[in-house]
């Protein structure tokens, strides 16, 4: 910390060049965001969260290249061994002899994918749902919003499982399967949001210039709607990621080869008393993954939306 | 022996921004059978003044000085025995009549449970007393509407119910925080009429929170007019009305719409607004609205009290008067 | 007036109730009969007489809108017809079975998580910000992060493998056998329903009906489970809807990992083994329990919040 009398002084030189005419553009928008980027930097959690997220992936994309095993080598001379430095097998090995650290790396690979492709494909739906039945409001919200509430009632799970049973096990199906089933809340959020919107100042600037409505959603609905969706994909992300760990865990997600950290588990489950080392460690990636994404996500939402947080 | 006797009485409130001081060293005394206003714009400290003393501050707020009710210190007493002071000795009514009342309990529940834990009413006792009460702050058919819930009460009739439960143990001090600020404007007559006729007939003391000095004129005996956490003159209706001491105080006088004035412009509001609590100006608190500052006023007045009693903190007057403190 | 508010908002909601059943029978029966190849195609061998006698049996000969208003007469009188694999068993036969099972360790687990969440939420509401609430609240969002299948089996190695306290899984109705899966069923429910009460709480207790209720002088205590306690859960029951249907997804895997014959079961192994009639039976009829008990969470906080009796009796 800099004595008060000498920052004070440095302050006004050390300022970015371009952020004058940069607040005279846009007032609002700067301060919005910066104020919540920093409100997010003073909650704790969410900052760890977010470096543990950051290494996490990083050793999920990198990690496997770096190892010298491959994924699906066997080594004979250590099926079920434990955790060991001398091995190379720091995580040790399943019961047929495959590391398990390069093993749980590539389950997270499918896990992240999953949680990051099904989520968007839920993004597109239920944006471009809740957007259009919030812009359009009246009747067309009316049934819209019925719709979304009677496939609330429907058990999701089963009904992503009775896809699963359906067509089979394939990673895309996964993907759009689980994304489809978990547009919902992204579709309700965006719709409320959307309602509010519609009666703004701008946006009514716009429809009294002769915008067409598609124009105004793109243009000036959905780019509002950013801080709400930002904080939905991150709370749906560990969501999705959890539900493809439980298909995979009911021998229903991916399948052999690929693997993701539902089925680690699922394997580990099986040797638990013989080798413990298999379940813990993919249980261990798992759960933090989720744990971090929830306090991000909860973070962001605090940080967006300060009234929430007393 | 005054019944209620506040000195020093300071709050305050640590906030992002940093600390508020919102009621700065007030002191003022409250005697039985009297109807005391306490008027100033919104943001002055009336509320808090209150609420500390009441212990209803918020978790960030804090108080110091003393607040003694019958000789013995509110500010100091445990929450038990404070328990046993409010509802029962001191009642409040809050300025929002529509969120006042809990939604989720009948009117009756919400009555009969002050009686039935101060003073060990049965069930039946409790409900025929509220339902006297109730008559008593003129709820018609107060029978059938005890078992009713606040929403199906209007503004005016839920602010009426509030009173009804402010009066149930025959307090000896009654605290109206802005009781008609929230209602219309027919309405907040009618209640504040209510509140003086029922005082006169329970000889209890009334503390009345206001900023509309014109609507206090009618009931009360005695005025504080604070402004920025102080009192800046105290005196009784006639001194305050006749010759206010204060420009603030006929600032605020100016403001108040009379019958005997009938041009528009010499109705006045005070321009400017209240000082942020955080930056108050050197001197006088006022100075930056007052059209009556001098020189002298970048020093800060101290407070002088007049052979009458009533005080006032200027450098106006000050010769008429005695200086109480710095 | 307060029971008749009560009795149009139930018929009104068990109206809205059909149309949600008809889409979710609807839905599920398509899906099953768009798969590719016939829920007999695994058996290869069978000779093409018994193949169409088999079809001619399930009606599968009949054109698909024809089958569907069938199985739709056939659930409406609750007949959810034969299983596939379970060769002399019907569904219903299957979910009578099971069902008993799973409501158990489901309401058992509901309960719990009812009791404790809201408990834990007010408890930290109350403490709002201190060590304890930060700690609690830490440990809740672990509840909820954490998979029910990999609570379960640490807890078998915790509990039953290294200490040997409890049953490792199994099923005999004995309270032992219950209290791990209760107990796994429970955990993310109570996480959620404590974060969930605790925010509520922290609104309620800022509330001016609290300040009110404080003003009157009665005892904290009777001020938080008087006045404050109501509006404080009136979320959670609300949550209790999703609940109910985040109990019997996890009930299927804690089936599972401690080998309950439950309805979850039977559903997991109808999906391995493609019996056609009993996934779409148990999804059916999971369906109608979720949809009738998130109708009676409906008509709870109805009858909980006094504005909606009186906005519906208007």
């Amino acid at each position: 910390m800099k004595p008060e009398a000498e920052t004070k002084g440095l302050d006004l030189t050390v300022e970015d060049p371009f952020a004058e005419v940069f607040v005279e553009k846009d007032v609002r928008g700067r301060s919005l965001w910066l104020d919540a980027w920093q409100r997010m930097l003073k909650n704790k959690a969410a900052v760890v969260s977010g470096v543990i997220m950051l290494v996490m992936v990083l050793m999920v994309i990198f990690g496997p290249m770096l190892l010298p095993w491959e994924p699906d080598y066997t080594d004979w001379d250590n099926t079920a061994s434990p955790p060991s430095m001398e091995t190379r097998h720091w995580f040790g090995t399943d019961a047929v002899g495959r590391d398990i650290l390069v093993r749980t790396l590539e389950g997270g690979r499918i896990s992240l994918l999953v949680g990051l492709v099904a989520t968007l494909v839920s993004l597109v739906i239920g944006v471009s749902y809740g957007a259009v039945a919030g812009y359009y409001g009246g009747m067309t919200d009316r049934v819209m919003m019925r719709v979304v509430d009677i496939i609330y009632a429907l058990p999701f799970m089963f009904f992503v499982i009775l896809l699963m049973v359906v067509f089979g096990r394939n990673i895309v199906l996964i993907f759009v399967a689980i994304g489809a089933v978990n547009w919902l809340d992204m579709a309700r959020i965006v719709r409320g949001q959307t309602l509010s919107l519609k009666n703004t100042e701008f946006v009514e600037a716009a429809r009294a210039c002769g915008v067409d409505h598609r124009a105004i959603i793109l243009r000036h609905i959905i780019p509002n709607l950013l801080g709400v969706v930002m904080v939905y994909v991150t709370l749906t992300i560990p969501q999705v990621i959890l539900v493809e760990s439980f298909l995979s865990f009911l021998g229903l997600g991916v399948q052999e080869p690929m693997s993701s950290w539902g089925a680690l588990v699922n394997d580990g489950a099986q040797d638990m008393e013989s080798a413990p080392w298999t379940l813990v460690f993919p249980a261990a990636f798992l759960t933090v993954t989720l744990y971090c994404f929830n306090y991000i996500g909860d973070g962001m939402r605090d940080a967006l939306d300060p009234k929430d947080h007393l | 022996m005054p019944l209620l006797s506040i000195s020093n009485l300071e709050v305050e409130f640590e906030t992002a921004e940093g600390v508020v001081k919102a009621v700065n060293g007030m002191t003022f005394d409250v005697f039985e059978g009297e109807t005391l206003a306490i008027v100033g714009e919104s943001g002055a400290g009336k509320s808090q003044l209150v609420l500390s003393f009441m212990g209803l501050l918020a978790e960030n707020g804090s108080v110091s000085g003393e607040a003694k009710f019958r000789g013995e210190d509110l500010l100091q007493m445990k929450p038990r025995e404070l328990n046993r002071i409010r509802g029962r000795h001191i009642a409040m009514i809050f300025q929002d009549p529509m969120t006042s009342l809990n939604p989720f309990l009948s009117i009756e529940k919400q009555m009969t449970e002050v009686v039935r834990h101060h003073q060990g009413l049965s069930r039946e006792e409790a409900r025929a007393h509220a339902v006297e009460m109730l008559r008593a702050v003129r709820i018609p058919d107060p029978e059938e509407r005890i078992k009713q819930y606040p929403h199906e009460y209007s503004g005016g009739m839920r602010q009426r119910v509030m009173i009804a439960i402010g009066l149930l143990c025959a307090p000896e001090l009654l605290i109206a925080d802005e009781p008609s600020t929230a209602l219309d404007v027919t309405v907040q007559a009618q209640i504040t009429e209510l509140v003086g006729e029922l005082r006169k007939k329970t000889k209890m003391a009334l503390v009345l929170i206001t900023h509309d000095l014109a609507a206090v004129a009618e009931i009360s005996d005695r005025i504080i007019v604070m402004y920025a956490g102080e009192a800046v003159e105290t005196g009784t209706v006639d001194e305050i009305f006749y010759s206010p001491q204060h420009p603030y105080t006929r600032g605020l006088i100016a403001s108040v719409p009379r019958l005997d004035r009938i041009s528009d412009d010499e109705l006045q509001a005070i321009p400017g607004n209240p000082p942020n609590l955080l930056e108050l100006p050197i001197g006088c608190n006022f100075r930056d609205r007052c059209s009556e500052a001098t020189e002298q006023c970048l020093e800060r007045p101290p407070v002088w009290r007049a052979t009458s009693g009533r005080t006032s903190r200027c450098f106006q007057g000050i010769e008429g008067g005695e200086i109480v403190n710095e | 007036m307060k029971q008749a508010g009560v009795f149009r908002h139930a018929a009104v909601r068990l109206l809205g109730l059909i149309p949600t059943l008809l889409v979710l029978i609807t839905i599920a029966f398509f899906l099953i009969r768009i798969a590719p190849g016939g829920p007999f195609d695994a058996e290869k061998v069978l000779p093409p007489e018994i193949r169409a006698n088999l079809d001619a049996n399930y009606h599968l000969d009949e054109p698909l809108l024809q089958q569907y208003f069938r199985y739709l007469g056939q659930i409406v009188t609750g007949d959810f017809g034969p299983s596939f694999q379970y060769k002399d068993w019907t569904v219903n036969e299957l979910i009578a079975r099971g069902f008993p099972v799973s409501a158990t360790i489901g309401g058992l687990a509901m309960a719990l998580a009812f009791v404790l969440g809201t408990l834990i939420g007010t408890f930290a509401a109350l403490k709002q910000n201190s060590v304890i609430d930060y700690s609690v609240m830490g440990v809740a969002m672990l509840g909820i992060s954490i998979p029910n299948f990999v609570v379960a089996p640490l807890l078998i190695l915790g509990t039953a493998v290294y200490a040997g306290w409890l049953p490792a899984g199994g099923w005999d109705w004995s309270w032992q056998r219950m209290v791990l899966p209760v107990v796994t069923l429970a955990l993310p429910v109570v996480a959620y329903i404590a974060r969930l009460t605790r925010g509520s709480m922290i609104e309620v207790l800022h509330s001016n009906y609290i300040r009110t209720a404080r003003a009157k002088g009665l005892p904290e205590r009777q001020v938080i489970r008087r006045h404050a306690f109501k509006p404080a859960i009136l979320p959670v029951i609300s949550y209790m809807g999703p609940a109910t249907a985040a109990l019997i997804t996890g009930s299927v895997v804690i089936e599972r990992i401690y080998s309950i014959p439950g309805l979850g079961s039977y559903f997991v192994q109808g999906a391995l083994n493609r019996d056609y009639t009993l996934v779409l039976g148990v999804v059916i009829f999971y369906g109608i329990v979720i949809v009738v008990l998130n109708f009676i969470v409906d008509l709870l906080y109805a009858w909980l919040n006094p504005r909606i009796r009186y906005d519906e009796a208007q």
